[in-house]
C-alpha cells in the first residue's frame, strides 16, 4: 500500500467516520433519554437523501405524502388516547398540527417542486419534510409504551425499522439515486486530491457536534434532556415531561439523520433500504462507546469508518463482516471488566 | 380553605394494599406530619399524592381535582416532592440541578432564585460546581430541597428528610423547615423521627399498616401515651435542641 492509497483511504475513513459519529451520538442520546435503541435511525438518512433527489429532479417526493399519512395516524392515536378528557380546543389543536401542517407542506411542495429552486432551498424543504417524521414516529410507536422494558422498546424499534423500510420502497421506489454535491470543486494537493464535498461533510459534522455540545451543556432544554437521561423520576419531579423530552430527542435524531442523508446522497447511491446498514454502523460505534458516552461514541465511529475503508480496500467482500466483528472483542472486554450495570427503574 | 385535600386514597401494589382509604388535609402555611413505622405506607402515600404511583381516591389541590394529572402537571400547579432517594441528577453540577428545578423560568429569574437558595443553604454555594453525586448525604438533602424550592412551591412534601443524616444536619434541616413555614410554604413531612417531626408540626397523622390510626394537633399527639410508647420511646433527635 503506497502513501497515496493510504491518504485516500484515510480521507474516506474520515468522511464515513464523520457520518457514523453523528448517527452514533444521536443513538446514544435517544437511548439515554428514552431507553429506545433506535435501529431505524438510518431510515432518516435514506429519507433525507431520496427526498432531496426527488426535489432535484423536480418531482414531488413521496415523503410529502408520507408525512401527511403519518400525521393522520398520529392525530387518530392522540385523539383516541385523550378520548376521556378531550376538549374541543385540544382536538382542534391536534388536527391543525398533525394534519393541517403536513397538508400545507404537501401543497407547498407540489407548488415549488417543479420550479427546481436550487440546492439550498431544496435542502431546507427536505429537512422540513423529514424532521417532523421523528416526533411523529415517537408519538405513534414509542410514547404509549414509554414505561415498557428496554427489550419491548427494542422489538418495537425493529418493527418501526421494517415499517419505515417498506414505506421507503412504496414512496421512493426500488431505484437508487444520487444527489448533486454541495460543491464540485476538487483541490489538488500534489500526492492526492480532496473534494470540497468531503470537506463540507467533515465541517458540517464538526459544526453539528459542537452545536449538540453547546445545546446539552448551555441551554436549559439541553439540560432537561440530560436530566431525563439521568433520572426519569427526578425529571418528572421538577416538571420535565418525559413525553416532551422524547419528542425533543426524536426530533434531533431525525434532523441529524436527514442532514447525514443530505451529505452522503452525493457521495454514494442511496436505495430505499441503504439506511439500515449505515445506521447499523452508527449503532456499532454507539455500542463500542458503551451507549453512555458521547465522545467515546464519536471516537468509535471514526474507528468504524477507518476499519470499513481499509477492509473494503484489502478484503472488500468481507468489509461489512469485519466492521461488525469488531464489536465482539469490545463486548467481551466490557463483559469481563465493566461493573455490572444497574437496571433502569 | 385547605391547600391540599386527600380523600379516601388507596394504593395497591399487585396484591399488597400499601395505603388504605387515607384522608388528610393541609392548610396554607402549616406543617403537617405523617409518622409511622417502616412499611406503614407513608412513602407510598406521598408518591401517590405527587402522581408517581397510580392510586384510587381523590386529591384536590387549591380547590382543583388533580387526581388524573401527571406528576409534571402537579408540579406546575405548585407542589414539590423531595423523595427519600432524593432523585438528584447525579452527574450534573449542583448549579445545573438547581437550574432544572426552575426549568420553565427565564434566565434572570433562575439566577435570582439560585441566589435565594444559596442564601438558605450556604453550603450549596460552596459546592456549586461540584457533581451532585459527589455530595455528602446532608448536602444531597439540601440540594434536593433547594431544587424543589427553585419552583417556589406552595406545598413542599418531604419524605424522610432526616434519614441517615448526622444529628447536627438534622437540626439544620428542621430549622429550615420552620423558616419555610414562616415564609408561607405549607409542608407535608413524612418522618420516622417522630419526636423531631411532632415538635415542628401543627397537625399530625399516625399511619399503621397503610391506614391512619390516629390524628390530631401535633402537641396533643406528642403527649398521647400510645404515641409515646410506640414512636417516642427511643430518644430521637430533638428538633430544637441547640
Amino acid at each position: 500500500m503506497d502513501a497515496t492509497t493510504l491518504l485516500l483511504l484515510g480521507q474516506d475513513s474520515l468522511i464515513s467516520g464523520s457520518i457514523y459519529a453523528l448517527l452514533a451520538v444521536t443513538m446514544v442520546m435517544v437511548f439515554s433519554v428514552t431507553r429506545v435503541l433506535f435501529i431505524p435511525q438510518g431510515e432518516f438518512v435514506t429519507y433525507g437523501a431520496l427526498t432531496l433527489a426527488a426535489l432535484e429532479a423536480g418531482r414531488v417526493p413521496g415523503t410529502a405524502w408520507l408525512l401527511l399519512g403519518v400525521g393522520v395516524v398520529a392525530a387518530v392515536v392522540a385523539l383516541f388516547r385523550l378520548r376521556h378528557a378531550l376538549s374541543l380546543t385540544t382536538a382542534i389543536r391536534i388536527i391543525i398540527t398533525d394534519i393541517g401542517l403536513p397538508a400545507v407542506m404537501l401543497l407547498i411542495v407540489q407548488w415549488v417542486a417543479p420550479m427546481k429552486l436550487g440546492l439550498i432551498p431544496e435542502m431546507i424543504l427536505t429537512l422540513a419534510l423529514v424532521v417532523p417524521l421523528g416526533p411523529f414516529v415517537y408519538r405513534i410507536a414509542f410514547q404509549p409504551l414509554a414505561e415498557s422494558s428496554i427489550l419491548v422498546l427494542l422489538i418495537v424499534a425493529v418493527g418501526v425499522h421494517m415499517g419505515m423500510t417498506g414505506l421507503g420502497l412504496v414512496f421512493f421506489g426500488p431505484e437508487g439515486y444520487q444527489t448533486s454535491a454541495f460543491s464540485e470543486t476538487v483541490f489538488d494537493l500534489g500526492i492526492m486530491t480532496v473534494s470540497a464535498q468531503s470537506l463540507w461533510v467533515v465541517a458540517t459534522t464538526a459544526a453539528l457536534l459542537i452545536a449538540l455540545y453547546i445545546f446539552f451543556e448551555r441551554t436549559v432544554s439541553g439540560k432537561t434532556l440530560r436530566a431525563a437521561a439521568i433520572s426519569r423520576r427526578g425529571a418528572r419531579l421538577v416538571g420535565i415531561s418525559t413525553d416532551r423530552t422524547g419528542y425533543l430527542a426524536f426530533t434531533l435524531t431525525a434532523m441529524i439523520g436527514a442532514v447525514s442523508g443530505l451529505m452522503i446522497g452525493s457521495l454514494t447511491t442511496i436505495y430505499f433500504d441503504s439506511g439500515f446498514i449505515i445506521g447499523l454502523k452508527g449503532f456499532v460505534a454507539a455500542i463500542l462507546g458503551g451507549l453512555n458516552s458521547y465522545p467515546l461514541a464519536a471516537a468509535a465511529a471514526l474507528l468504524v469508518g477507518t476499519v470499513e475503508s481499509f477492509s473494503s480496500y484489502s478484503a472488500s467482500a468481507f468489509k461489512e463482516v469485519i466492521v461488525f466483528t469488531i464489536i465482539i472483542p469490545v463486548l467481551l472486554w466490557r463483559s469481563l471488566f465493566s461493573p455490572p450495570a444497574e437496571h433502569h427503574e | 380553605m385547605s391547600l391540599l385535600t386527600v380523600s379516601d386514597l388507596s394504593v395497591a401494589y399487585a396484591r399488597i394494599q400499601a395505603v388504605q382509604g387515607v384522608s388528610l388535609e393541609i392548610t396554607p402555611g402549616s406543617i403537617v406530619t405523617v409518622i409511622g413505622a417502616n412499611g406503614a405506607g407513608k412513602t407510598s402515600l406521598l408518591n401517590a399524592i405527587m402522581g408517581l404511583l397510580p392510586a384510587q381516591g381523590e386529591v384536590t389541590f387549591r380547590g382543583k381535582s388533580i387526581s388524573r394529572s401527571p406528576t409534571e402537571k402537579r408540579f406546575s400547579f405548585g407542589m414539590s416532592l423531595v423523595t427519600e432517594s432524593r432523585d438528584l441528577f447525579t452527574t450534573m453540577s449542583v448549579r445545573d440541578n438547581l437550574i432544572l428545578g426552575a426549568n420553565r423560568c427565564a434566565r434572570r429569574e433562575i439566577d435570582q432564585r439560585i441566589g435565594d437558595v444559596f442564601g438558605r443553604f450556604p453550603r450549596l454555594r460552596e459546592r456549586r460546581s461540584q457533581m451532585a453525586g459527589t455530595l455528602s448525604g446532608g448536602e444531597r438533602q439540601m440540594l434536593a430541597m433547594g431544587r424543589a424550592l427553585m419552583a417556589r412551591p406552595q406545598l413542599l412534601m418531604l419524605d424522610e428528610p432526616s434519614l441517615g443524616l448526622a444529628p447536627i444536619i438534622v437540626r439544620e434541616i428542621f430549622q429550615i423547615i420552620t423558616v419555610l413555614r414562616q415564609n408561607g410554604v405549607a409542608i407535608l413531612l413524612v418522618e420516622q423521627n417522630a419526636r423531631a417531626a411532632l415538635q415542628v408540626a401543627d397537625y399530625a397523622y399516625v399511619m399503621e399498616l397503610g391506614e391512619v390510626t390516629m390524628q390530631g394537633p401535633a402537641s396533643q399527639l406528642a403527649g398521647d401515651s400510645r404515641v409515646i410508647e410506640s414512636y417516642l420511646g427511643f430518644g430521637g433527635v430533638d428538633a430544637n435542641q441547640n
